[in-house]
């Protein structure tokens, strides 16, 4: 292809991409290097006033527990996922219609998905029922507005962006690596965690990534399920910039939850793996 | 071993799908509560004489077709310049911020949109509205897009463009005439997924939607909110029953 | 004889087609023991019945004088040599080859890995992974991978295949010095009918599932019971029934006196460098081919000659 018809078909998303990512960001960045103005938005003198705070212990709680909370929801999303897509991988000629019904509940609605959850686990909602009127519990299991209810969500909400990058990955696995283990005197579940895993790791690195780093910044599942208990640095991120006010911190978080995104996309990156 | 995996891979599912199908049966329900005490489509028609909620649903709907239809075509043709040229520093920079955009926590997508938007709106007398969520859904959306076409792209013998150059059609010619009627299928299925990617969002929409632009999710939100209420159940079953029809016609689309 | 490995009647039906029809076989202790065929001639499924990843719906496979099919691939003392090699690709060539022998003790891993690599001439390459390794080295370490093990036979599904022509003499020659010298049996598939010839102590010529002939290479060659085993073996040429090979045939303008020959005019010369095949028409219409040593002809498309052979060396079928 000549440069100039190149060029054609890429400005189009460099215009999109300059304009809508790269602006927005540099925005960002100088703003969190300002001050707070008198009725919202900044001003100067340049500060890193915003970039202590974050630190500070009162809002570094925050950044600790989204942490946290991102962590086990990846590990467990890592966990519950891996079976499954090994078990897509292994279903032969079914493969498409397994898959179509993980991805499917995935791309209807994520708020309808969190309300769902909502339904299910307040004091008056379906399980407390169920297990009020089977005379299991006297008083109703306080099973929302808490850590464990949003980690719930966050693992039912990004489960798909694991299992299908680990699921490419399986797919990919050449089947007679697992007879040759097998002739080599390896039973099935050896076989799993001598060859399976270790080949799969590269998928397991990308779903990480995809599942870690939305459930850091995570905002719908902590402000619905979480309760005024949990905030997260989502949440702080939304709540500077629009009944705090302050623009200039809720920049500085925002760069901050970026670095992170960045320096993990970075750190798990190998040679030759494509990024799309 | 294979029947331990089975029996998980069903317990999975359940847990994927029984949340979704339980708010479905409980729209059905003819008590606000939660015990079932027959079968009733009030709350179906109270969500259609509800006109913030109509006027909601219109407004999505406006904004992911219009989003979807410049997400499809920036998207296709960047997949397409990727695809023949994936090295070259404009290429790398190109997929390297594609892929951020993807992995980038929504809220730091919002407000940088927010941000941009309101520096904006000093030079121009502009304010926030359908266009301004418009564009953001753009932004969004055009990830997905490239990633679906490029999986199709992956498929293409590049011989079929070799050989349409051969016979004297120029570039574009090529890929109008051989290279887009093969991706169709994928480019298909892309504009479905930024579809639904569109109709669902909340956080960058909320942040970037001004006063008089409320989507369908920010209704949903504000409803879910207030708590649990059977008309939300209605609402939902029918944007999932929706937007899942829209899905697996996309999947079946990308599976050819 | 002492037969280590015995199919009994094997058959394997799969729901479209049978791939493998009654098939029995005994094969010797130490021998190199080659299953040949045209592909689809069911020689592979054959050969993952022994290793145990096919059930036979019928019949029994003895190995050792134990019976093994309903065995899973990991409790079978078999190991497979693949056609890919389907080395881990995670692993080092230390790591393949030590694969297998987690079970036994430290000591004894190091050793016997070292001791199967230098048999294999791939002592200084253990830290390579198979990546950097190339085709004639991996397939010498997916080797030393199954006889580490000391398995009863060995089974090579088209190991030569992946490689390029000029390794393959050379490789298949090294295999078949490593066989005599570990005195392993050898149980090989094939498609190639020189490799089998040149490999084998014992050959089974399969076709459509079955096996057509079991036997020596000279057996196989000079006595094939059926047309099939004569074509696939070497070349033929065929006068209605009668078959007779290039090399039987006897090429010259004029017979020697007493020599009972037929009229033929030439129609091609195929010079292939060791020999020559020269190509006639008979005058009763058949094509023949003769093989001639290159300084022994003088001919040209046209000339005509007389053709004759060795009643000895004609193969006849029945219809």
């Amino acid at each position: 292809m000549t440069a100039p018809v190149r060029r054609v078909f890429l400005t189009p998303a460099i215009l999109l991409m300059i304009t809508t990512f790269a602006v927005p960001m540099i925005i960002v960045g100088v703003y969190s290097f300002m001050s707070r103005g008198a009725y919202g938005g900044v001003t100067p003198p340049f500060t890193l006033e915003n970039y202590t705070r974050l630190f500070d212990p009162l809002y570094g709680v925050i950044l600790l527990r989204s942490f946290w909370i991102a962590g086990i929801s990846t590990a467990l999303c890592v966990l519950l996922g891996f079976p499954l897509a090994l078990f897509i991988a292994q279903s032969g000629s079914r493969k498409n219609l397994y898959l179509s019904l993980v991805i499917l509940p995935f791309w209807t609605s994520f708020l309808i998905r969190t309300y769902a959850w909502m339904f299910l686990l307040r004091d008056t909602g379906l399980i407390n029922t169920i297990l009020q009127s089977l005379h299991l519990i006297g008083a109703p299991l306080p099973m929302l507005y808490n850590d464990g209810a949003v980690i719930l969500g966050l693992v039912y909400g990004y489960l798909p962006f694991m299992v299908l990058p680990l699921f490419a990955t399986l797919e990919r696995l050449d089947p007679s690596l697992l007879e040759a283990a097998a002739d080599l005197g390896a039973r099935p579940l050896e076989t799993l965690w001598r060859v399976t895993i270790p080949l799969a790791a590269p998928g397991v690195r990308a779903g990480a990534i995809l599942t870690f780093v939305p459930c850091l910044g995570t905002y719908l599942t902590s402000d619905l399920l979480g309760g005024s208990k949990t905030i997260l640095v989502g949440n702080l991120v939304q709540n500077q910039f629009t009944t705090s006010r302050d623009w200039p911190f809720g920049a500085a978080a925002s760069l901050v939850l970026m670095a992170v995104a960045i320096l993990l996309m970075f750190a798990a990156r190998r040679k030759g793996e494509d990024l799309l | 071993m294979k029947r331990g995996l089975v029996f998980y891979a069903v317990a999975a599912y359940l847990f994927l799908h029984v949340p979704l199908l339980i708010l479905a049966v409980f729209s059905f329900n003819s008590s606000r509560f939660t015990m079932w005490q027959g079968f009733s489509l009030a709350w179906y028609r109270e969500a259609f004489a509800d006109r913030d909620l109509l006027e909601s649903a219109a407004n999505s709907l406006i904004i992911a077709i219009a989003a979807t239809a410049l997400a499809t075509i920036v998207g296709t043709l960047a997949a397409y310049g990727l695809w023949k040229h994936s090295s070259g520093a404009a290429s790398r920079a190109i997929a390297g911020s594609l892929y951020l955009s993807l992995v980038t926590p929504e809220i730091v997508t919002g407000i940088s949109l927010l941000a941009l938007f309101q520096w904006v709106f000093r030079f121009l007398n502009l304010r926030l509205g359908m266009h301004t969520v418009i564009l953001a859904h753009v932004a969004f959306s055009v990830a997905y897009v490239v990633t679906v076409v490029m999986a199709r792209l992956r498929t293409f013998d590049p011989a079929l463009e070799e050989a349409a150059l051969d016979l004297g059609a120029s570039h574009y010619g090529a890929f109008f005439r051989v290279t887009l009627p093969y991706l169709a299928p994928g480019v298909a299925a892309a504009a479905m997924l930024a579809f639904t990617v569109s109709i669902d969002d909340y956080v960058i929409t909320s942040l970037v939607a001004g006063v008089d632009s409320q989507t369908l999710p920010m209704a949903i939100y504000s409803l879910a909110r207030k708590g649990v209420s059977p008309v939300l159940n209605a609402v939902s079953t029918l944007v999932v029953a929706g937007l899942g029809t829209v899905v697996l016609v996309s999947e079946r689309l990308r599976a050819r | 004889m002492d037969a280590i490995l015995e199919l009994r009647n094997v058959s394997k039906q799969f729901p479209t087609h049978r791939a493998v029809d009654r098939v029995s076989l005994a094969i010797p202790r130490g021998a190199f023991f080659s299953l040949l065929g045209p592909s689809g001639c069911g020689k592979t499924t054959t050969l993952r019945m022994v290793a145990g990843f096919e059930t036979p719906t019928e019949g029994e496979v003895w190995l050792s004088g134990q019976r093994i099919d309903h065995l899973p691939p990991y409790q079978r003392n078999v190991n497979t040599v693949f056609q890919s090699y389907a080395l881990f690709p995670h692993l080092t060539v230390r790591g393949n080859v030590e694969f297998g022998l987690r079970r036994k003790s430290v000591n004894d891993i190091e050793a016997k890995v070292r001791e199967v690599l230098n048999q294999v001439s791939l002592t200084g390459k253990e830290s390579r992974k198979p990546t950097e390794l190339s085709g004639g080295e991996r397939q010498r370490v997916a080797l030393a991978r199954s006889l580490v093990l000391a398995p009863d036979v060995l089974l090579l599904d088209e190991p030569l295949s992946a490689l390029d022509p000029q390794l393959r003499k050379h490789v298949r020659a090294e295999l078949k010095d490593l066989q005599r010298r570990i005195g392993v049996t050898f149980l090989f598939v094939t498609h190639d009918q020189e490799e089998a010839l040149s490999l084998s102590d014992g050959i089974a010529v399969m076709r459509n599932g079955a096996v057509e002939q079991t036997g020596t290479p000279q057996d196989l060659y000079q006595r094939p019971a059926t047309k099939f085993v004569a074509t696939f073996l070497g070349a033929m040429n065929w006068i209605g029934d009668l078959g007779i090979r290039p090399e039987s045939v006897h090429i010259a303008a004029r017979a020697p006196s007493g020599t009972p020959s037929r009229s033929a005019h030439v129609t091609g010369i195929v010079y292939l460098g060791a020999y020559v095949h020269v190509e006639a028409r008979l005058e009763s219409g058949e094509s023949i081919t003769a093989q001639v040593a290159p300084g022994d002809h003088t001919f040209f498309p046209g000339d005509a000659v007389q053709i004759w052979w060795s009643p000895a060396d004609e193969l006849r079928f029945p219809a």
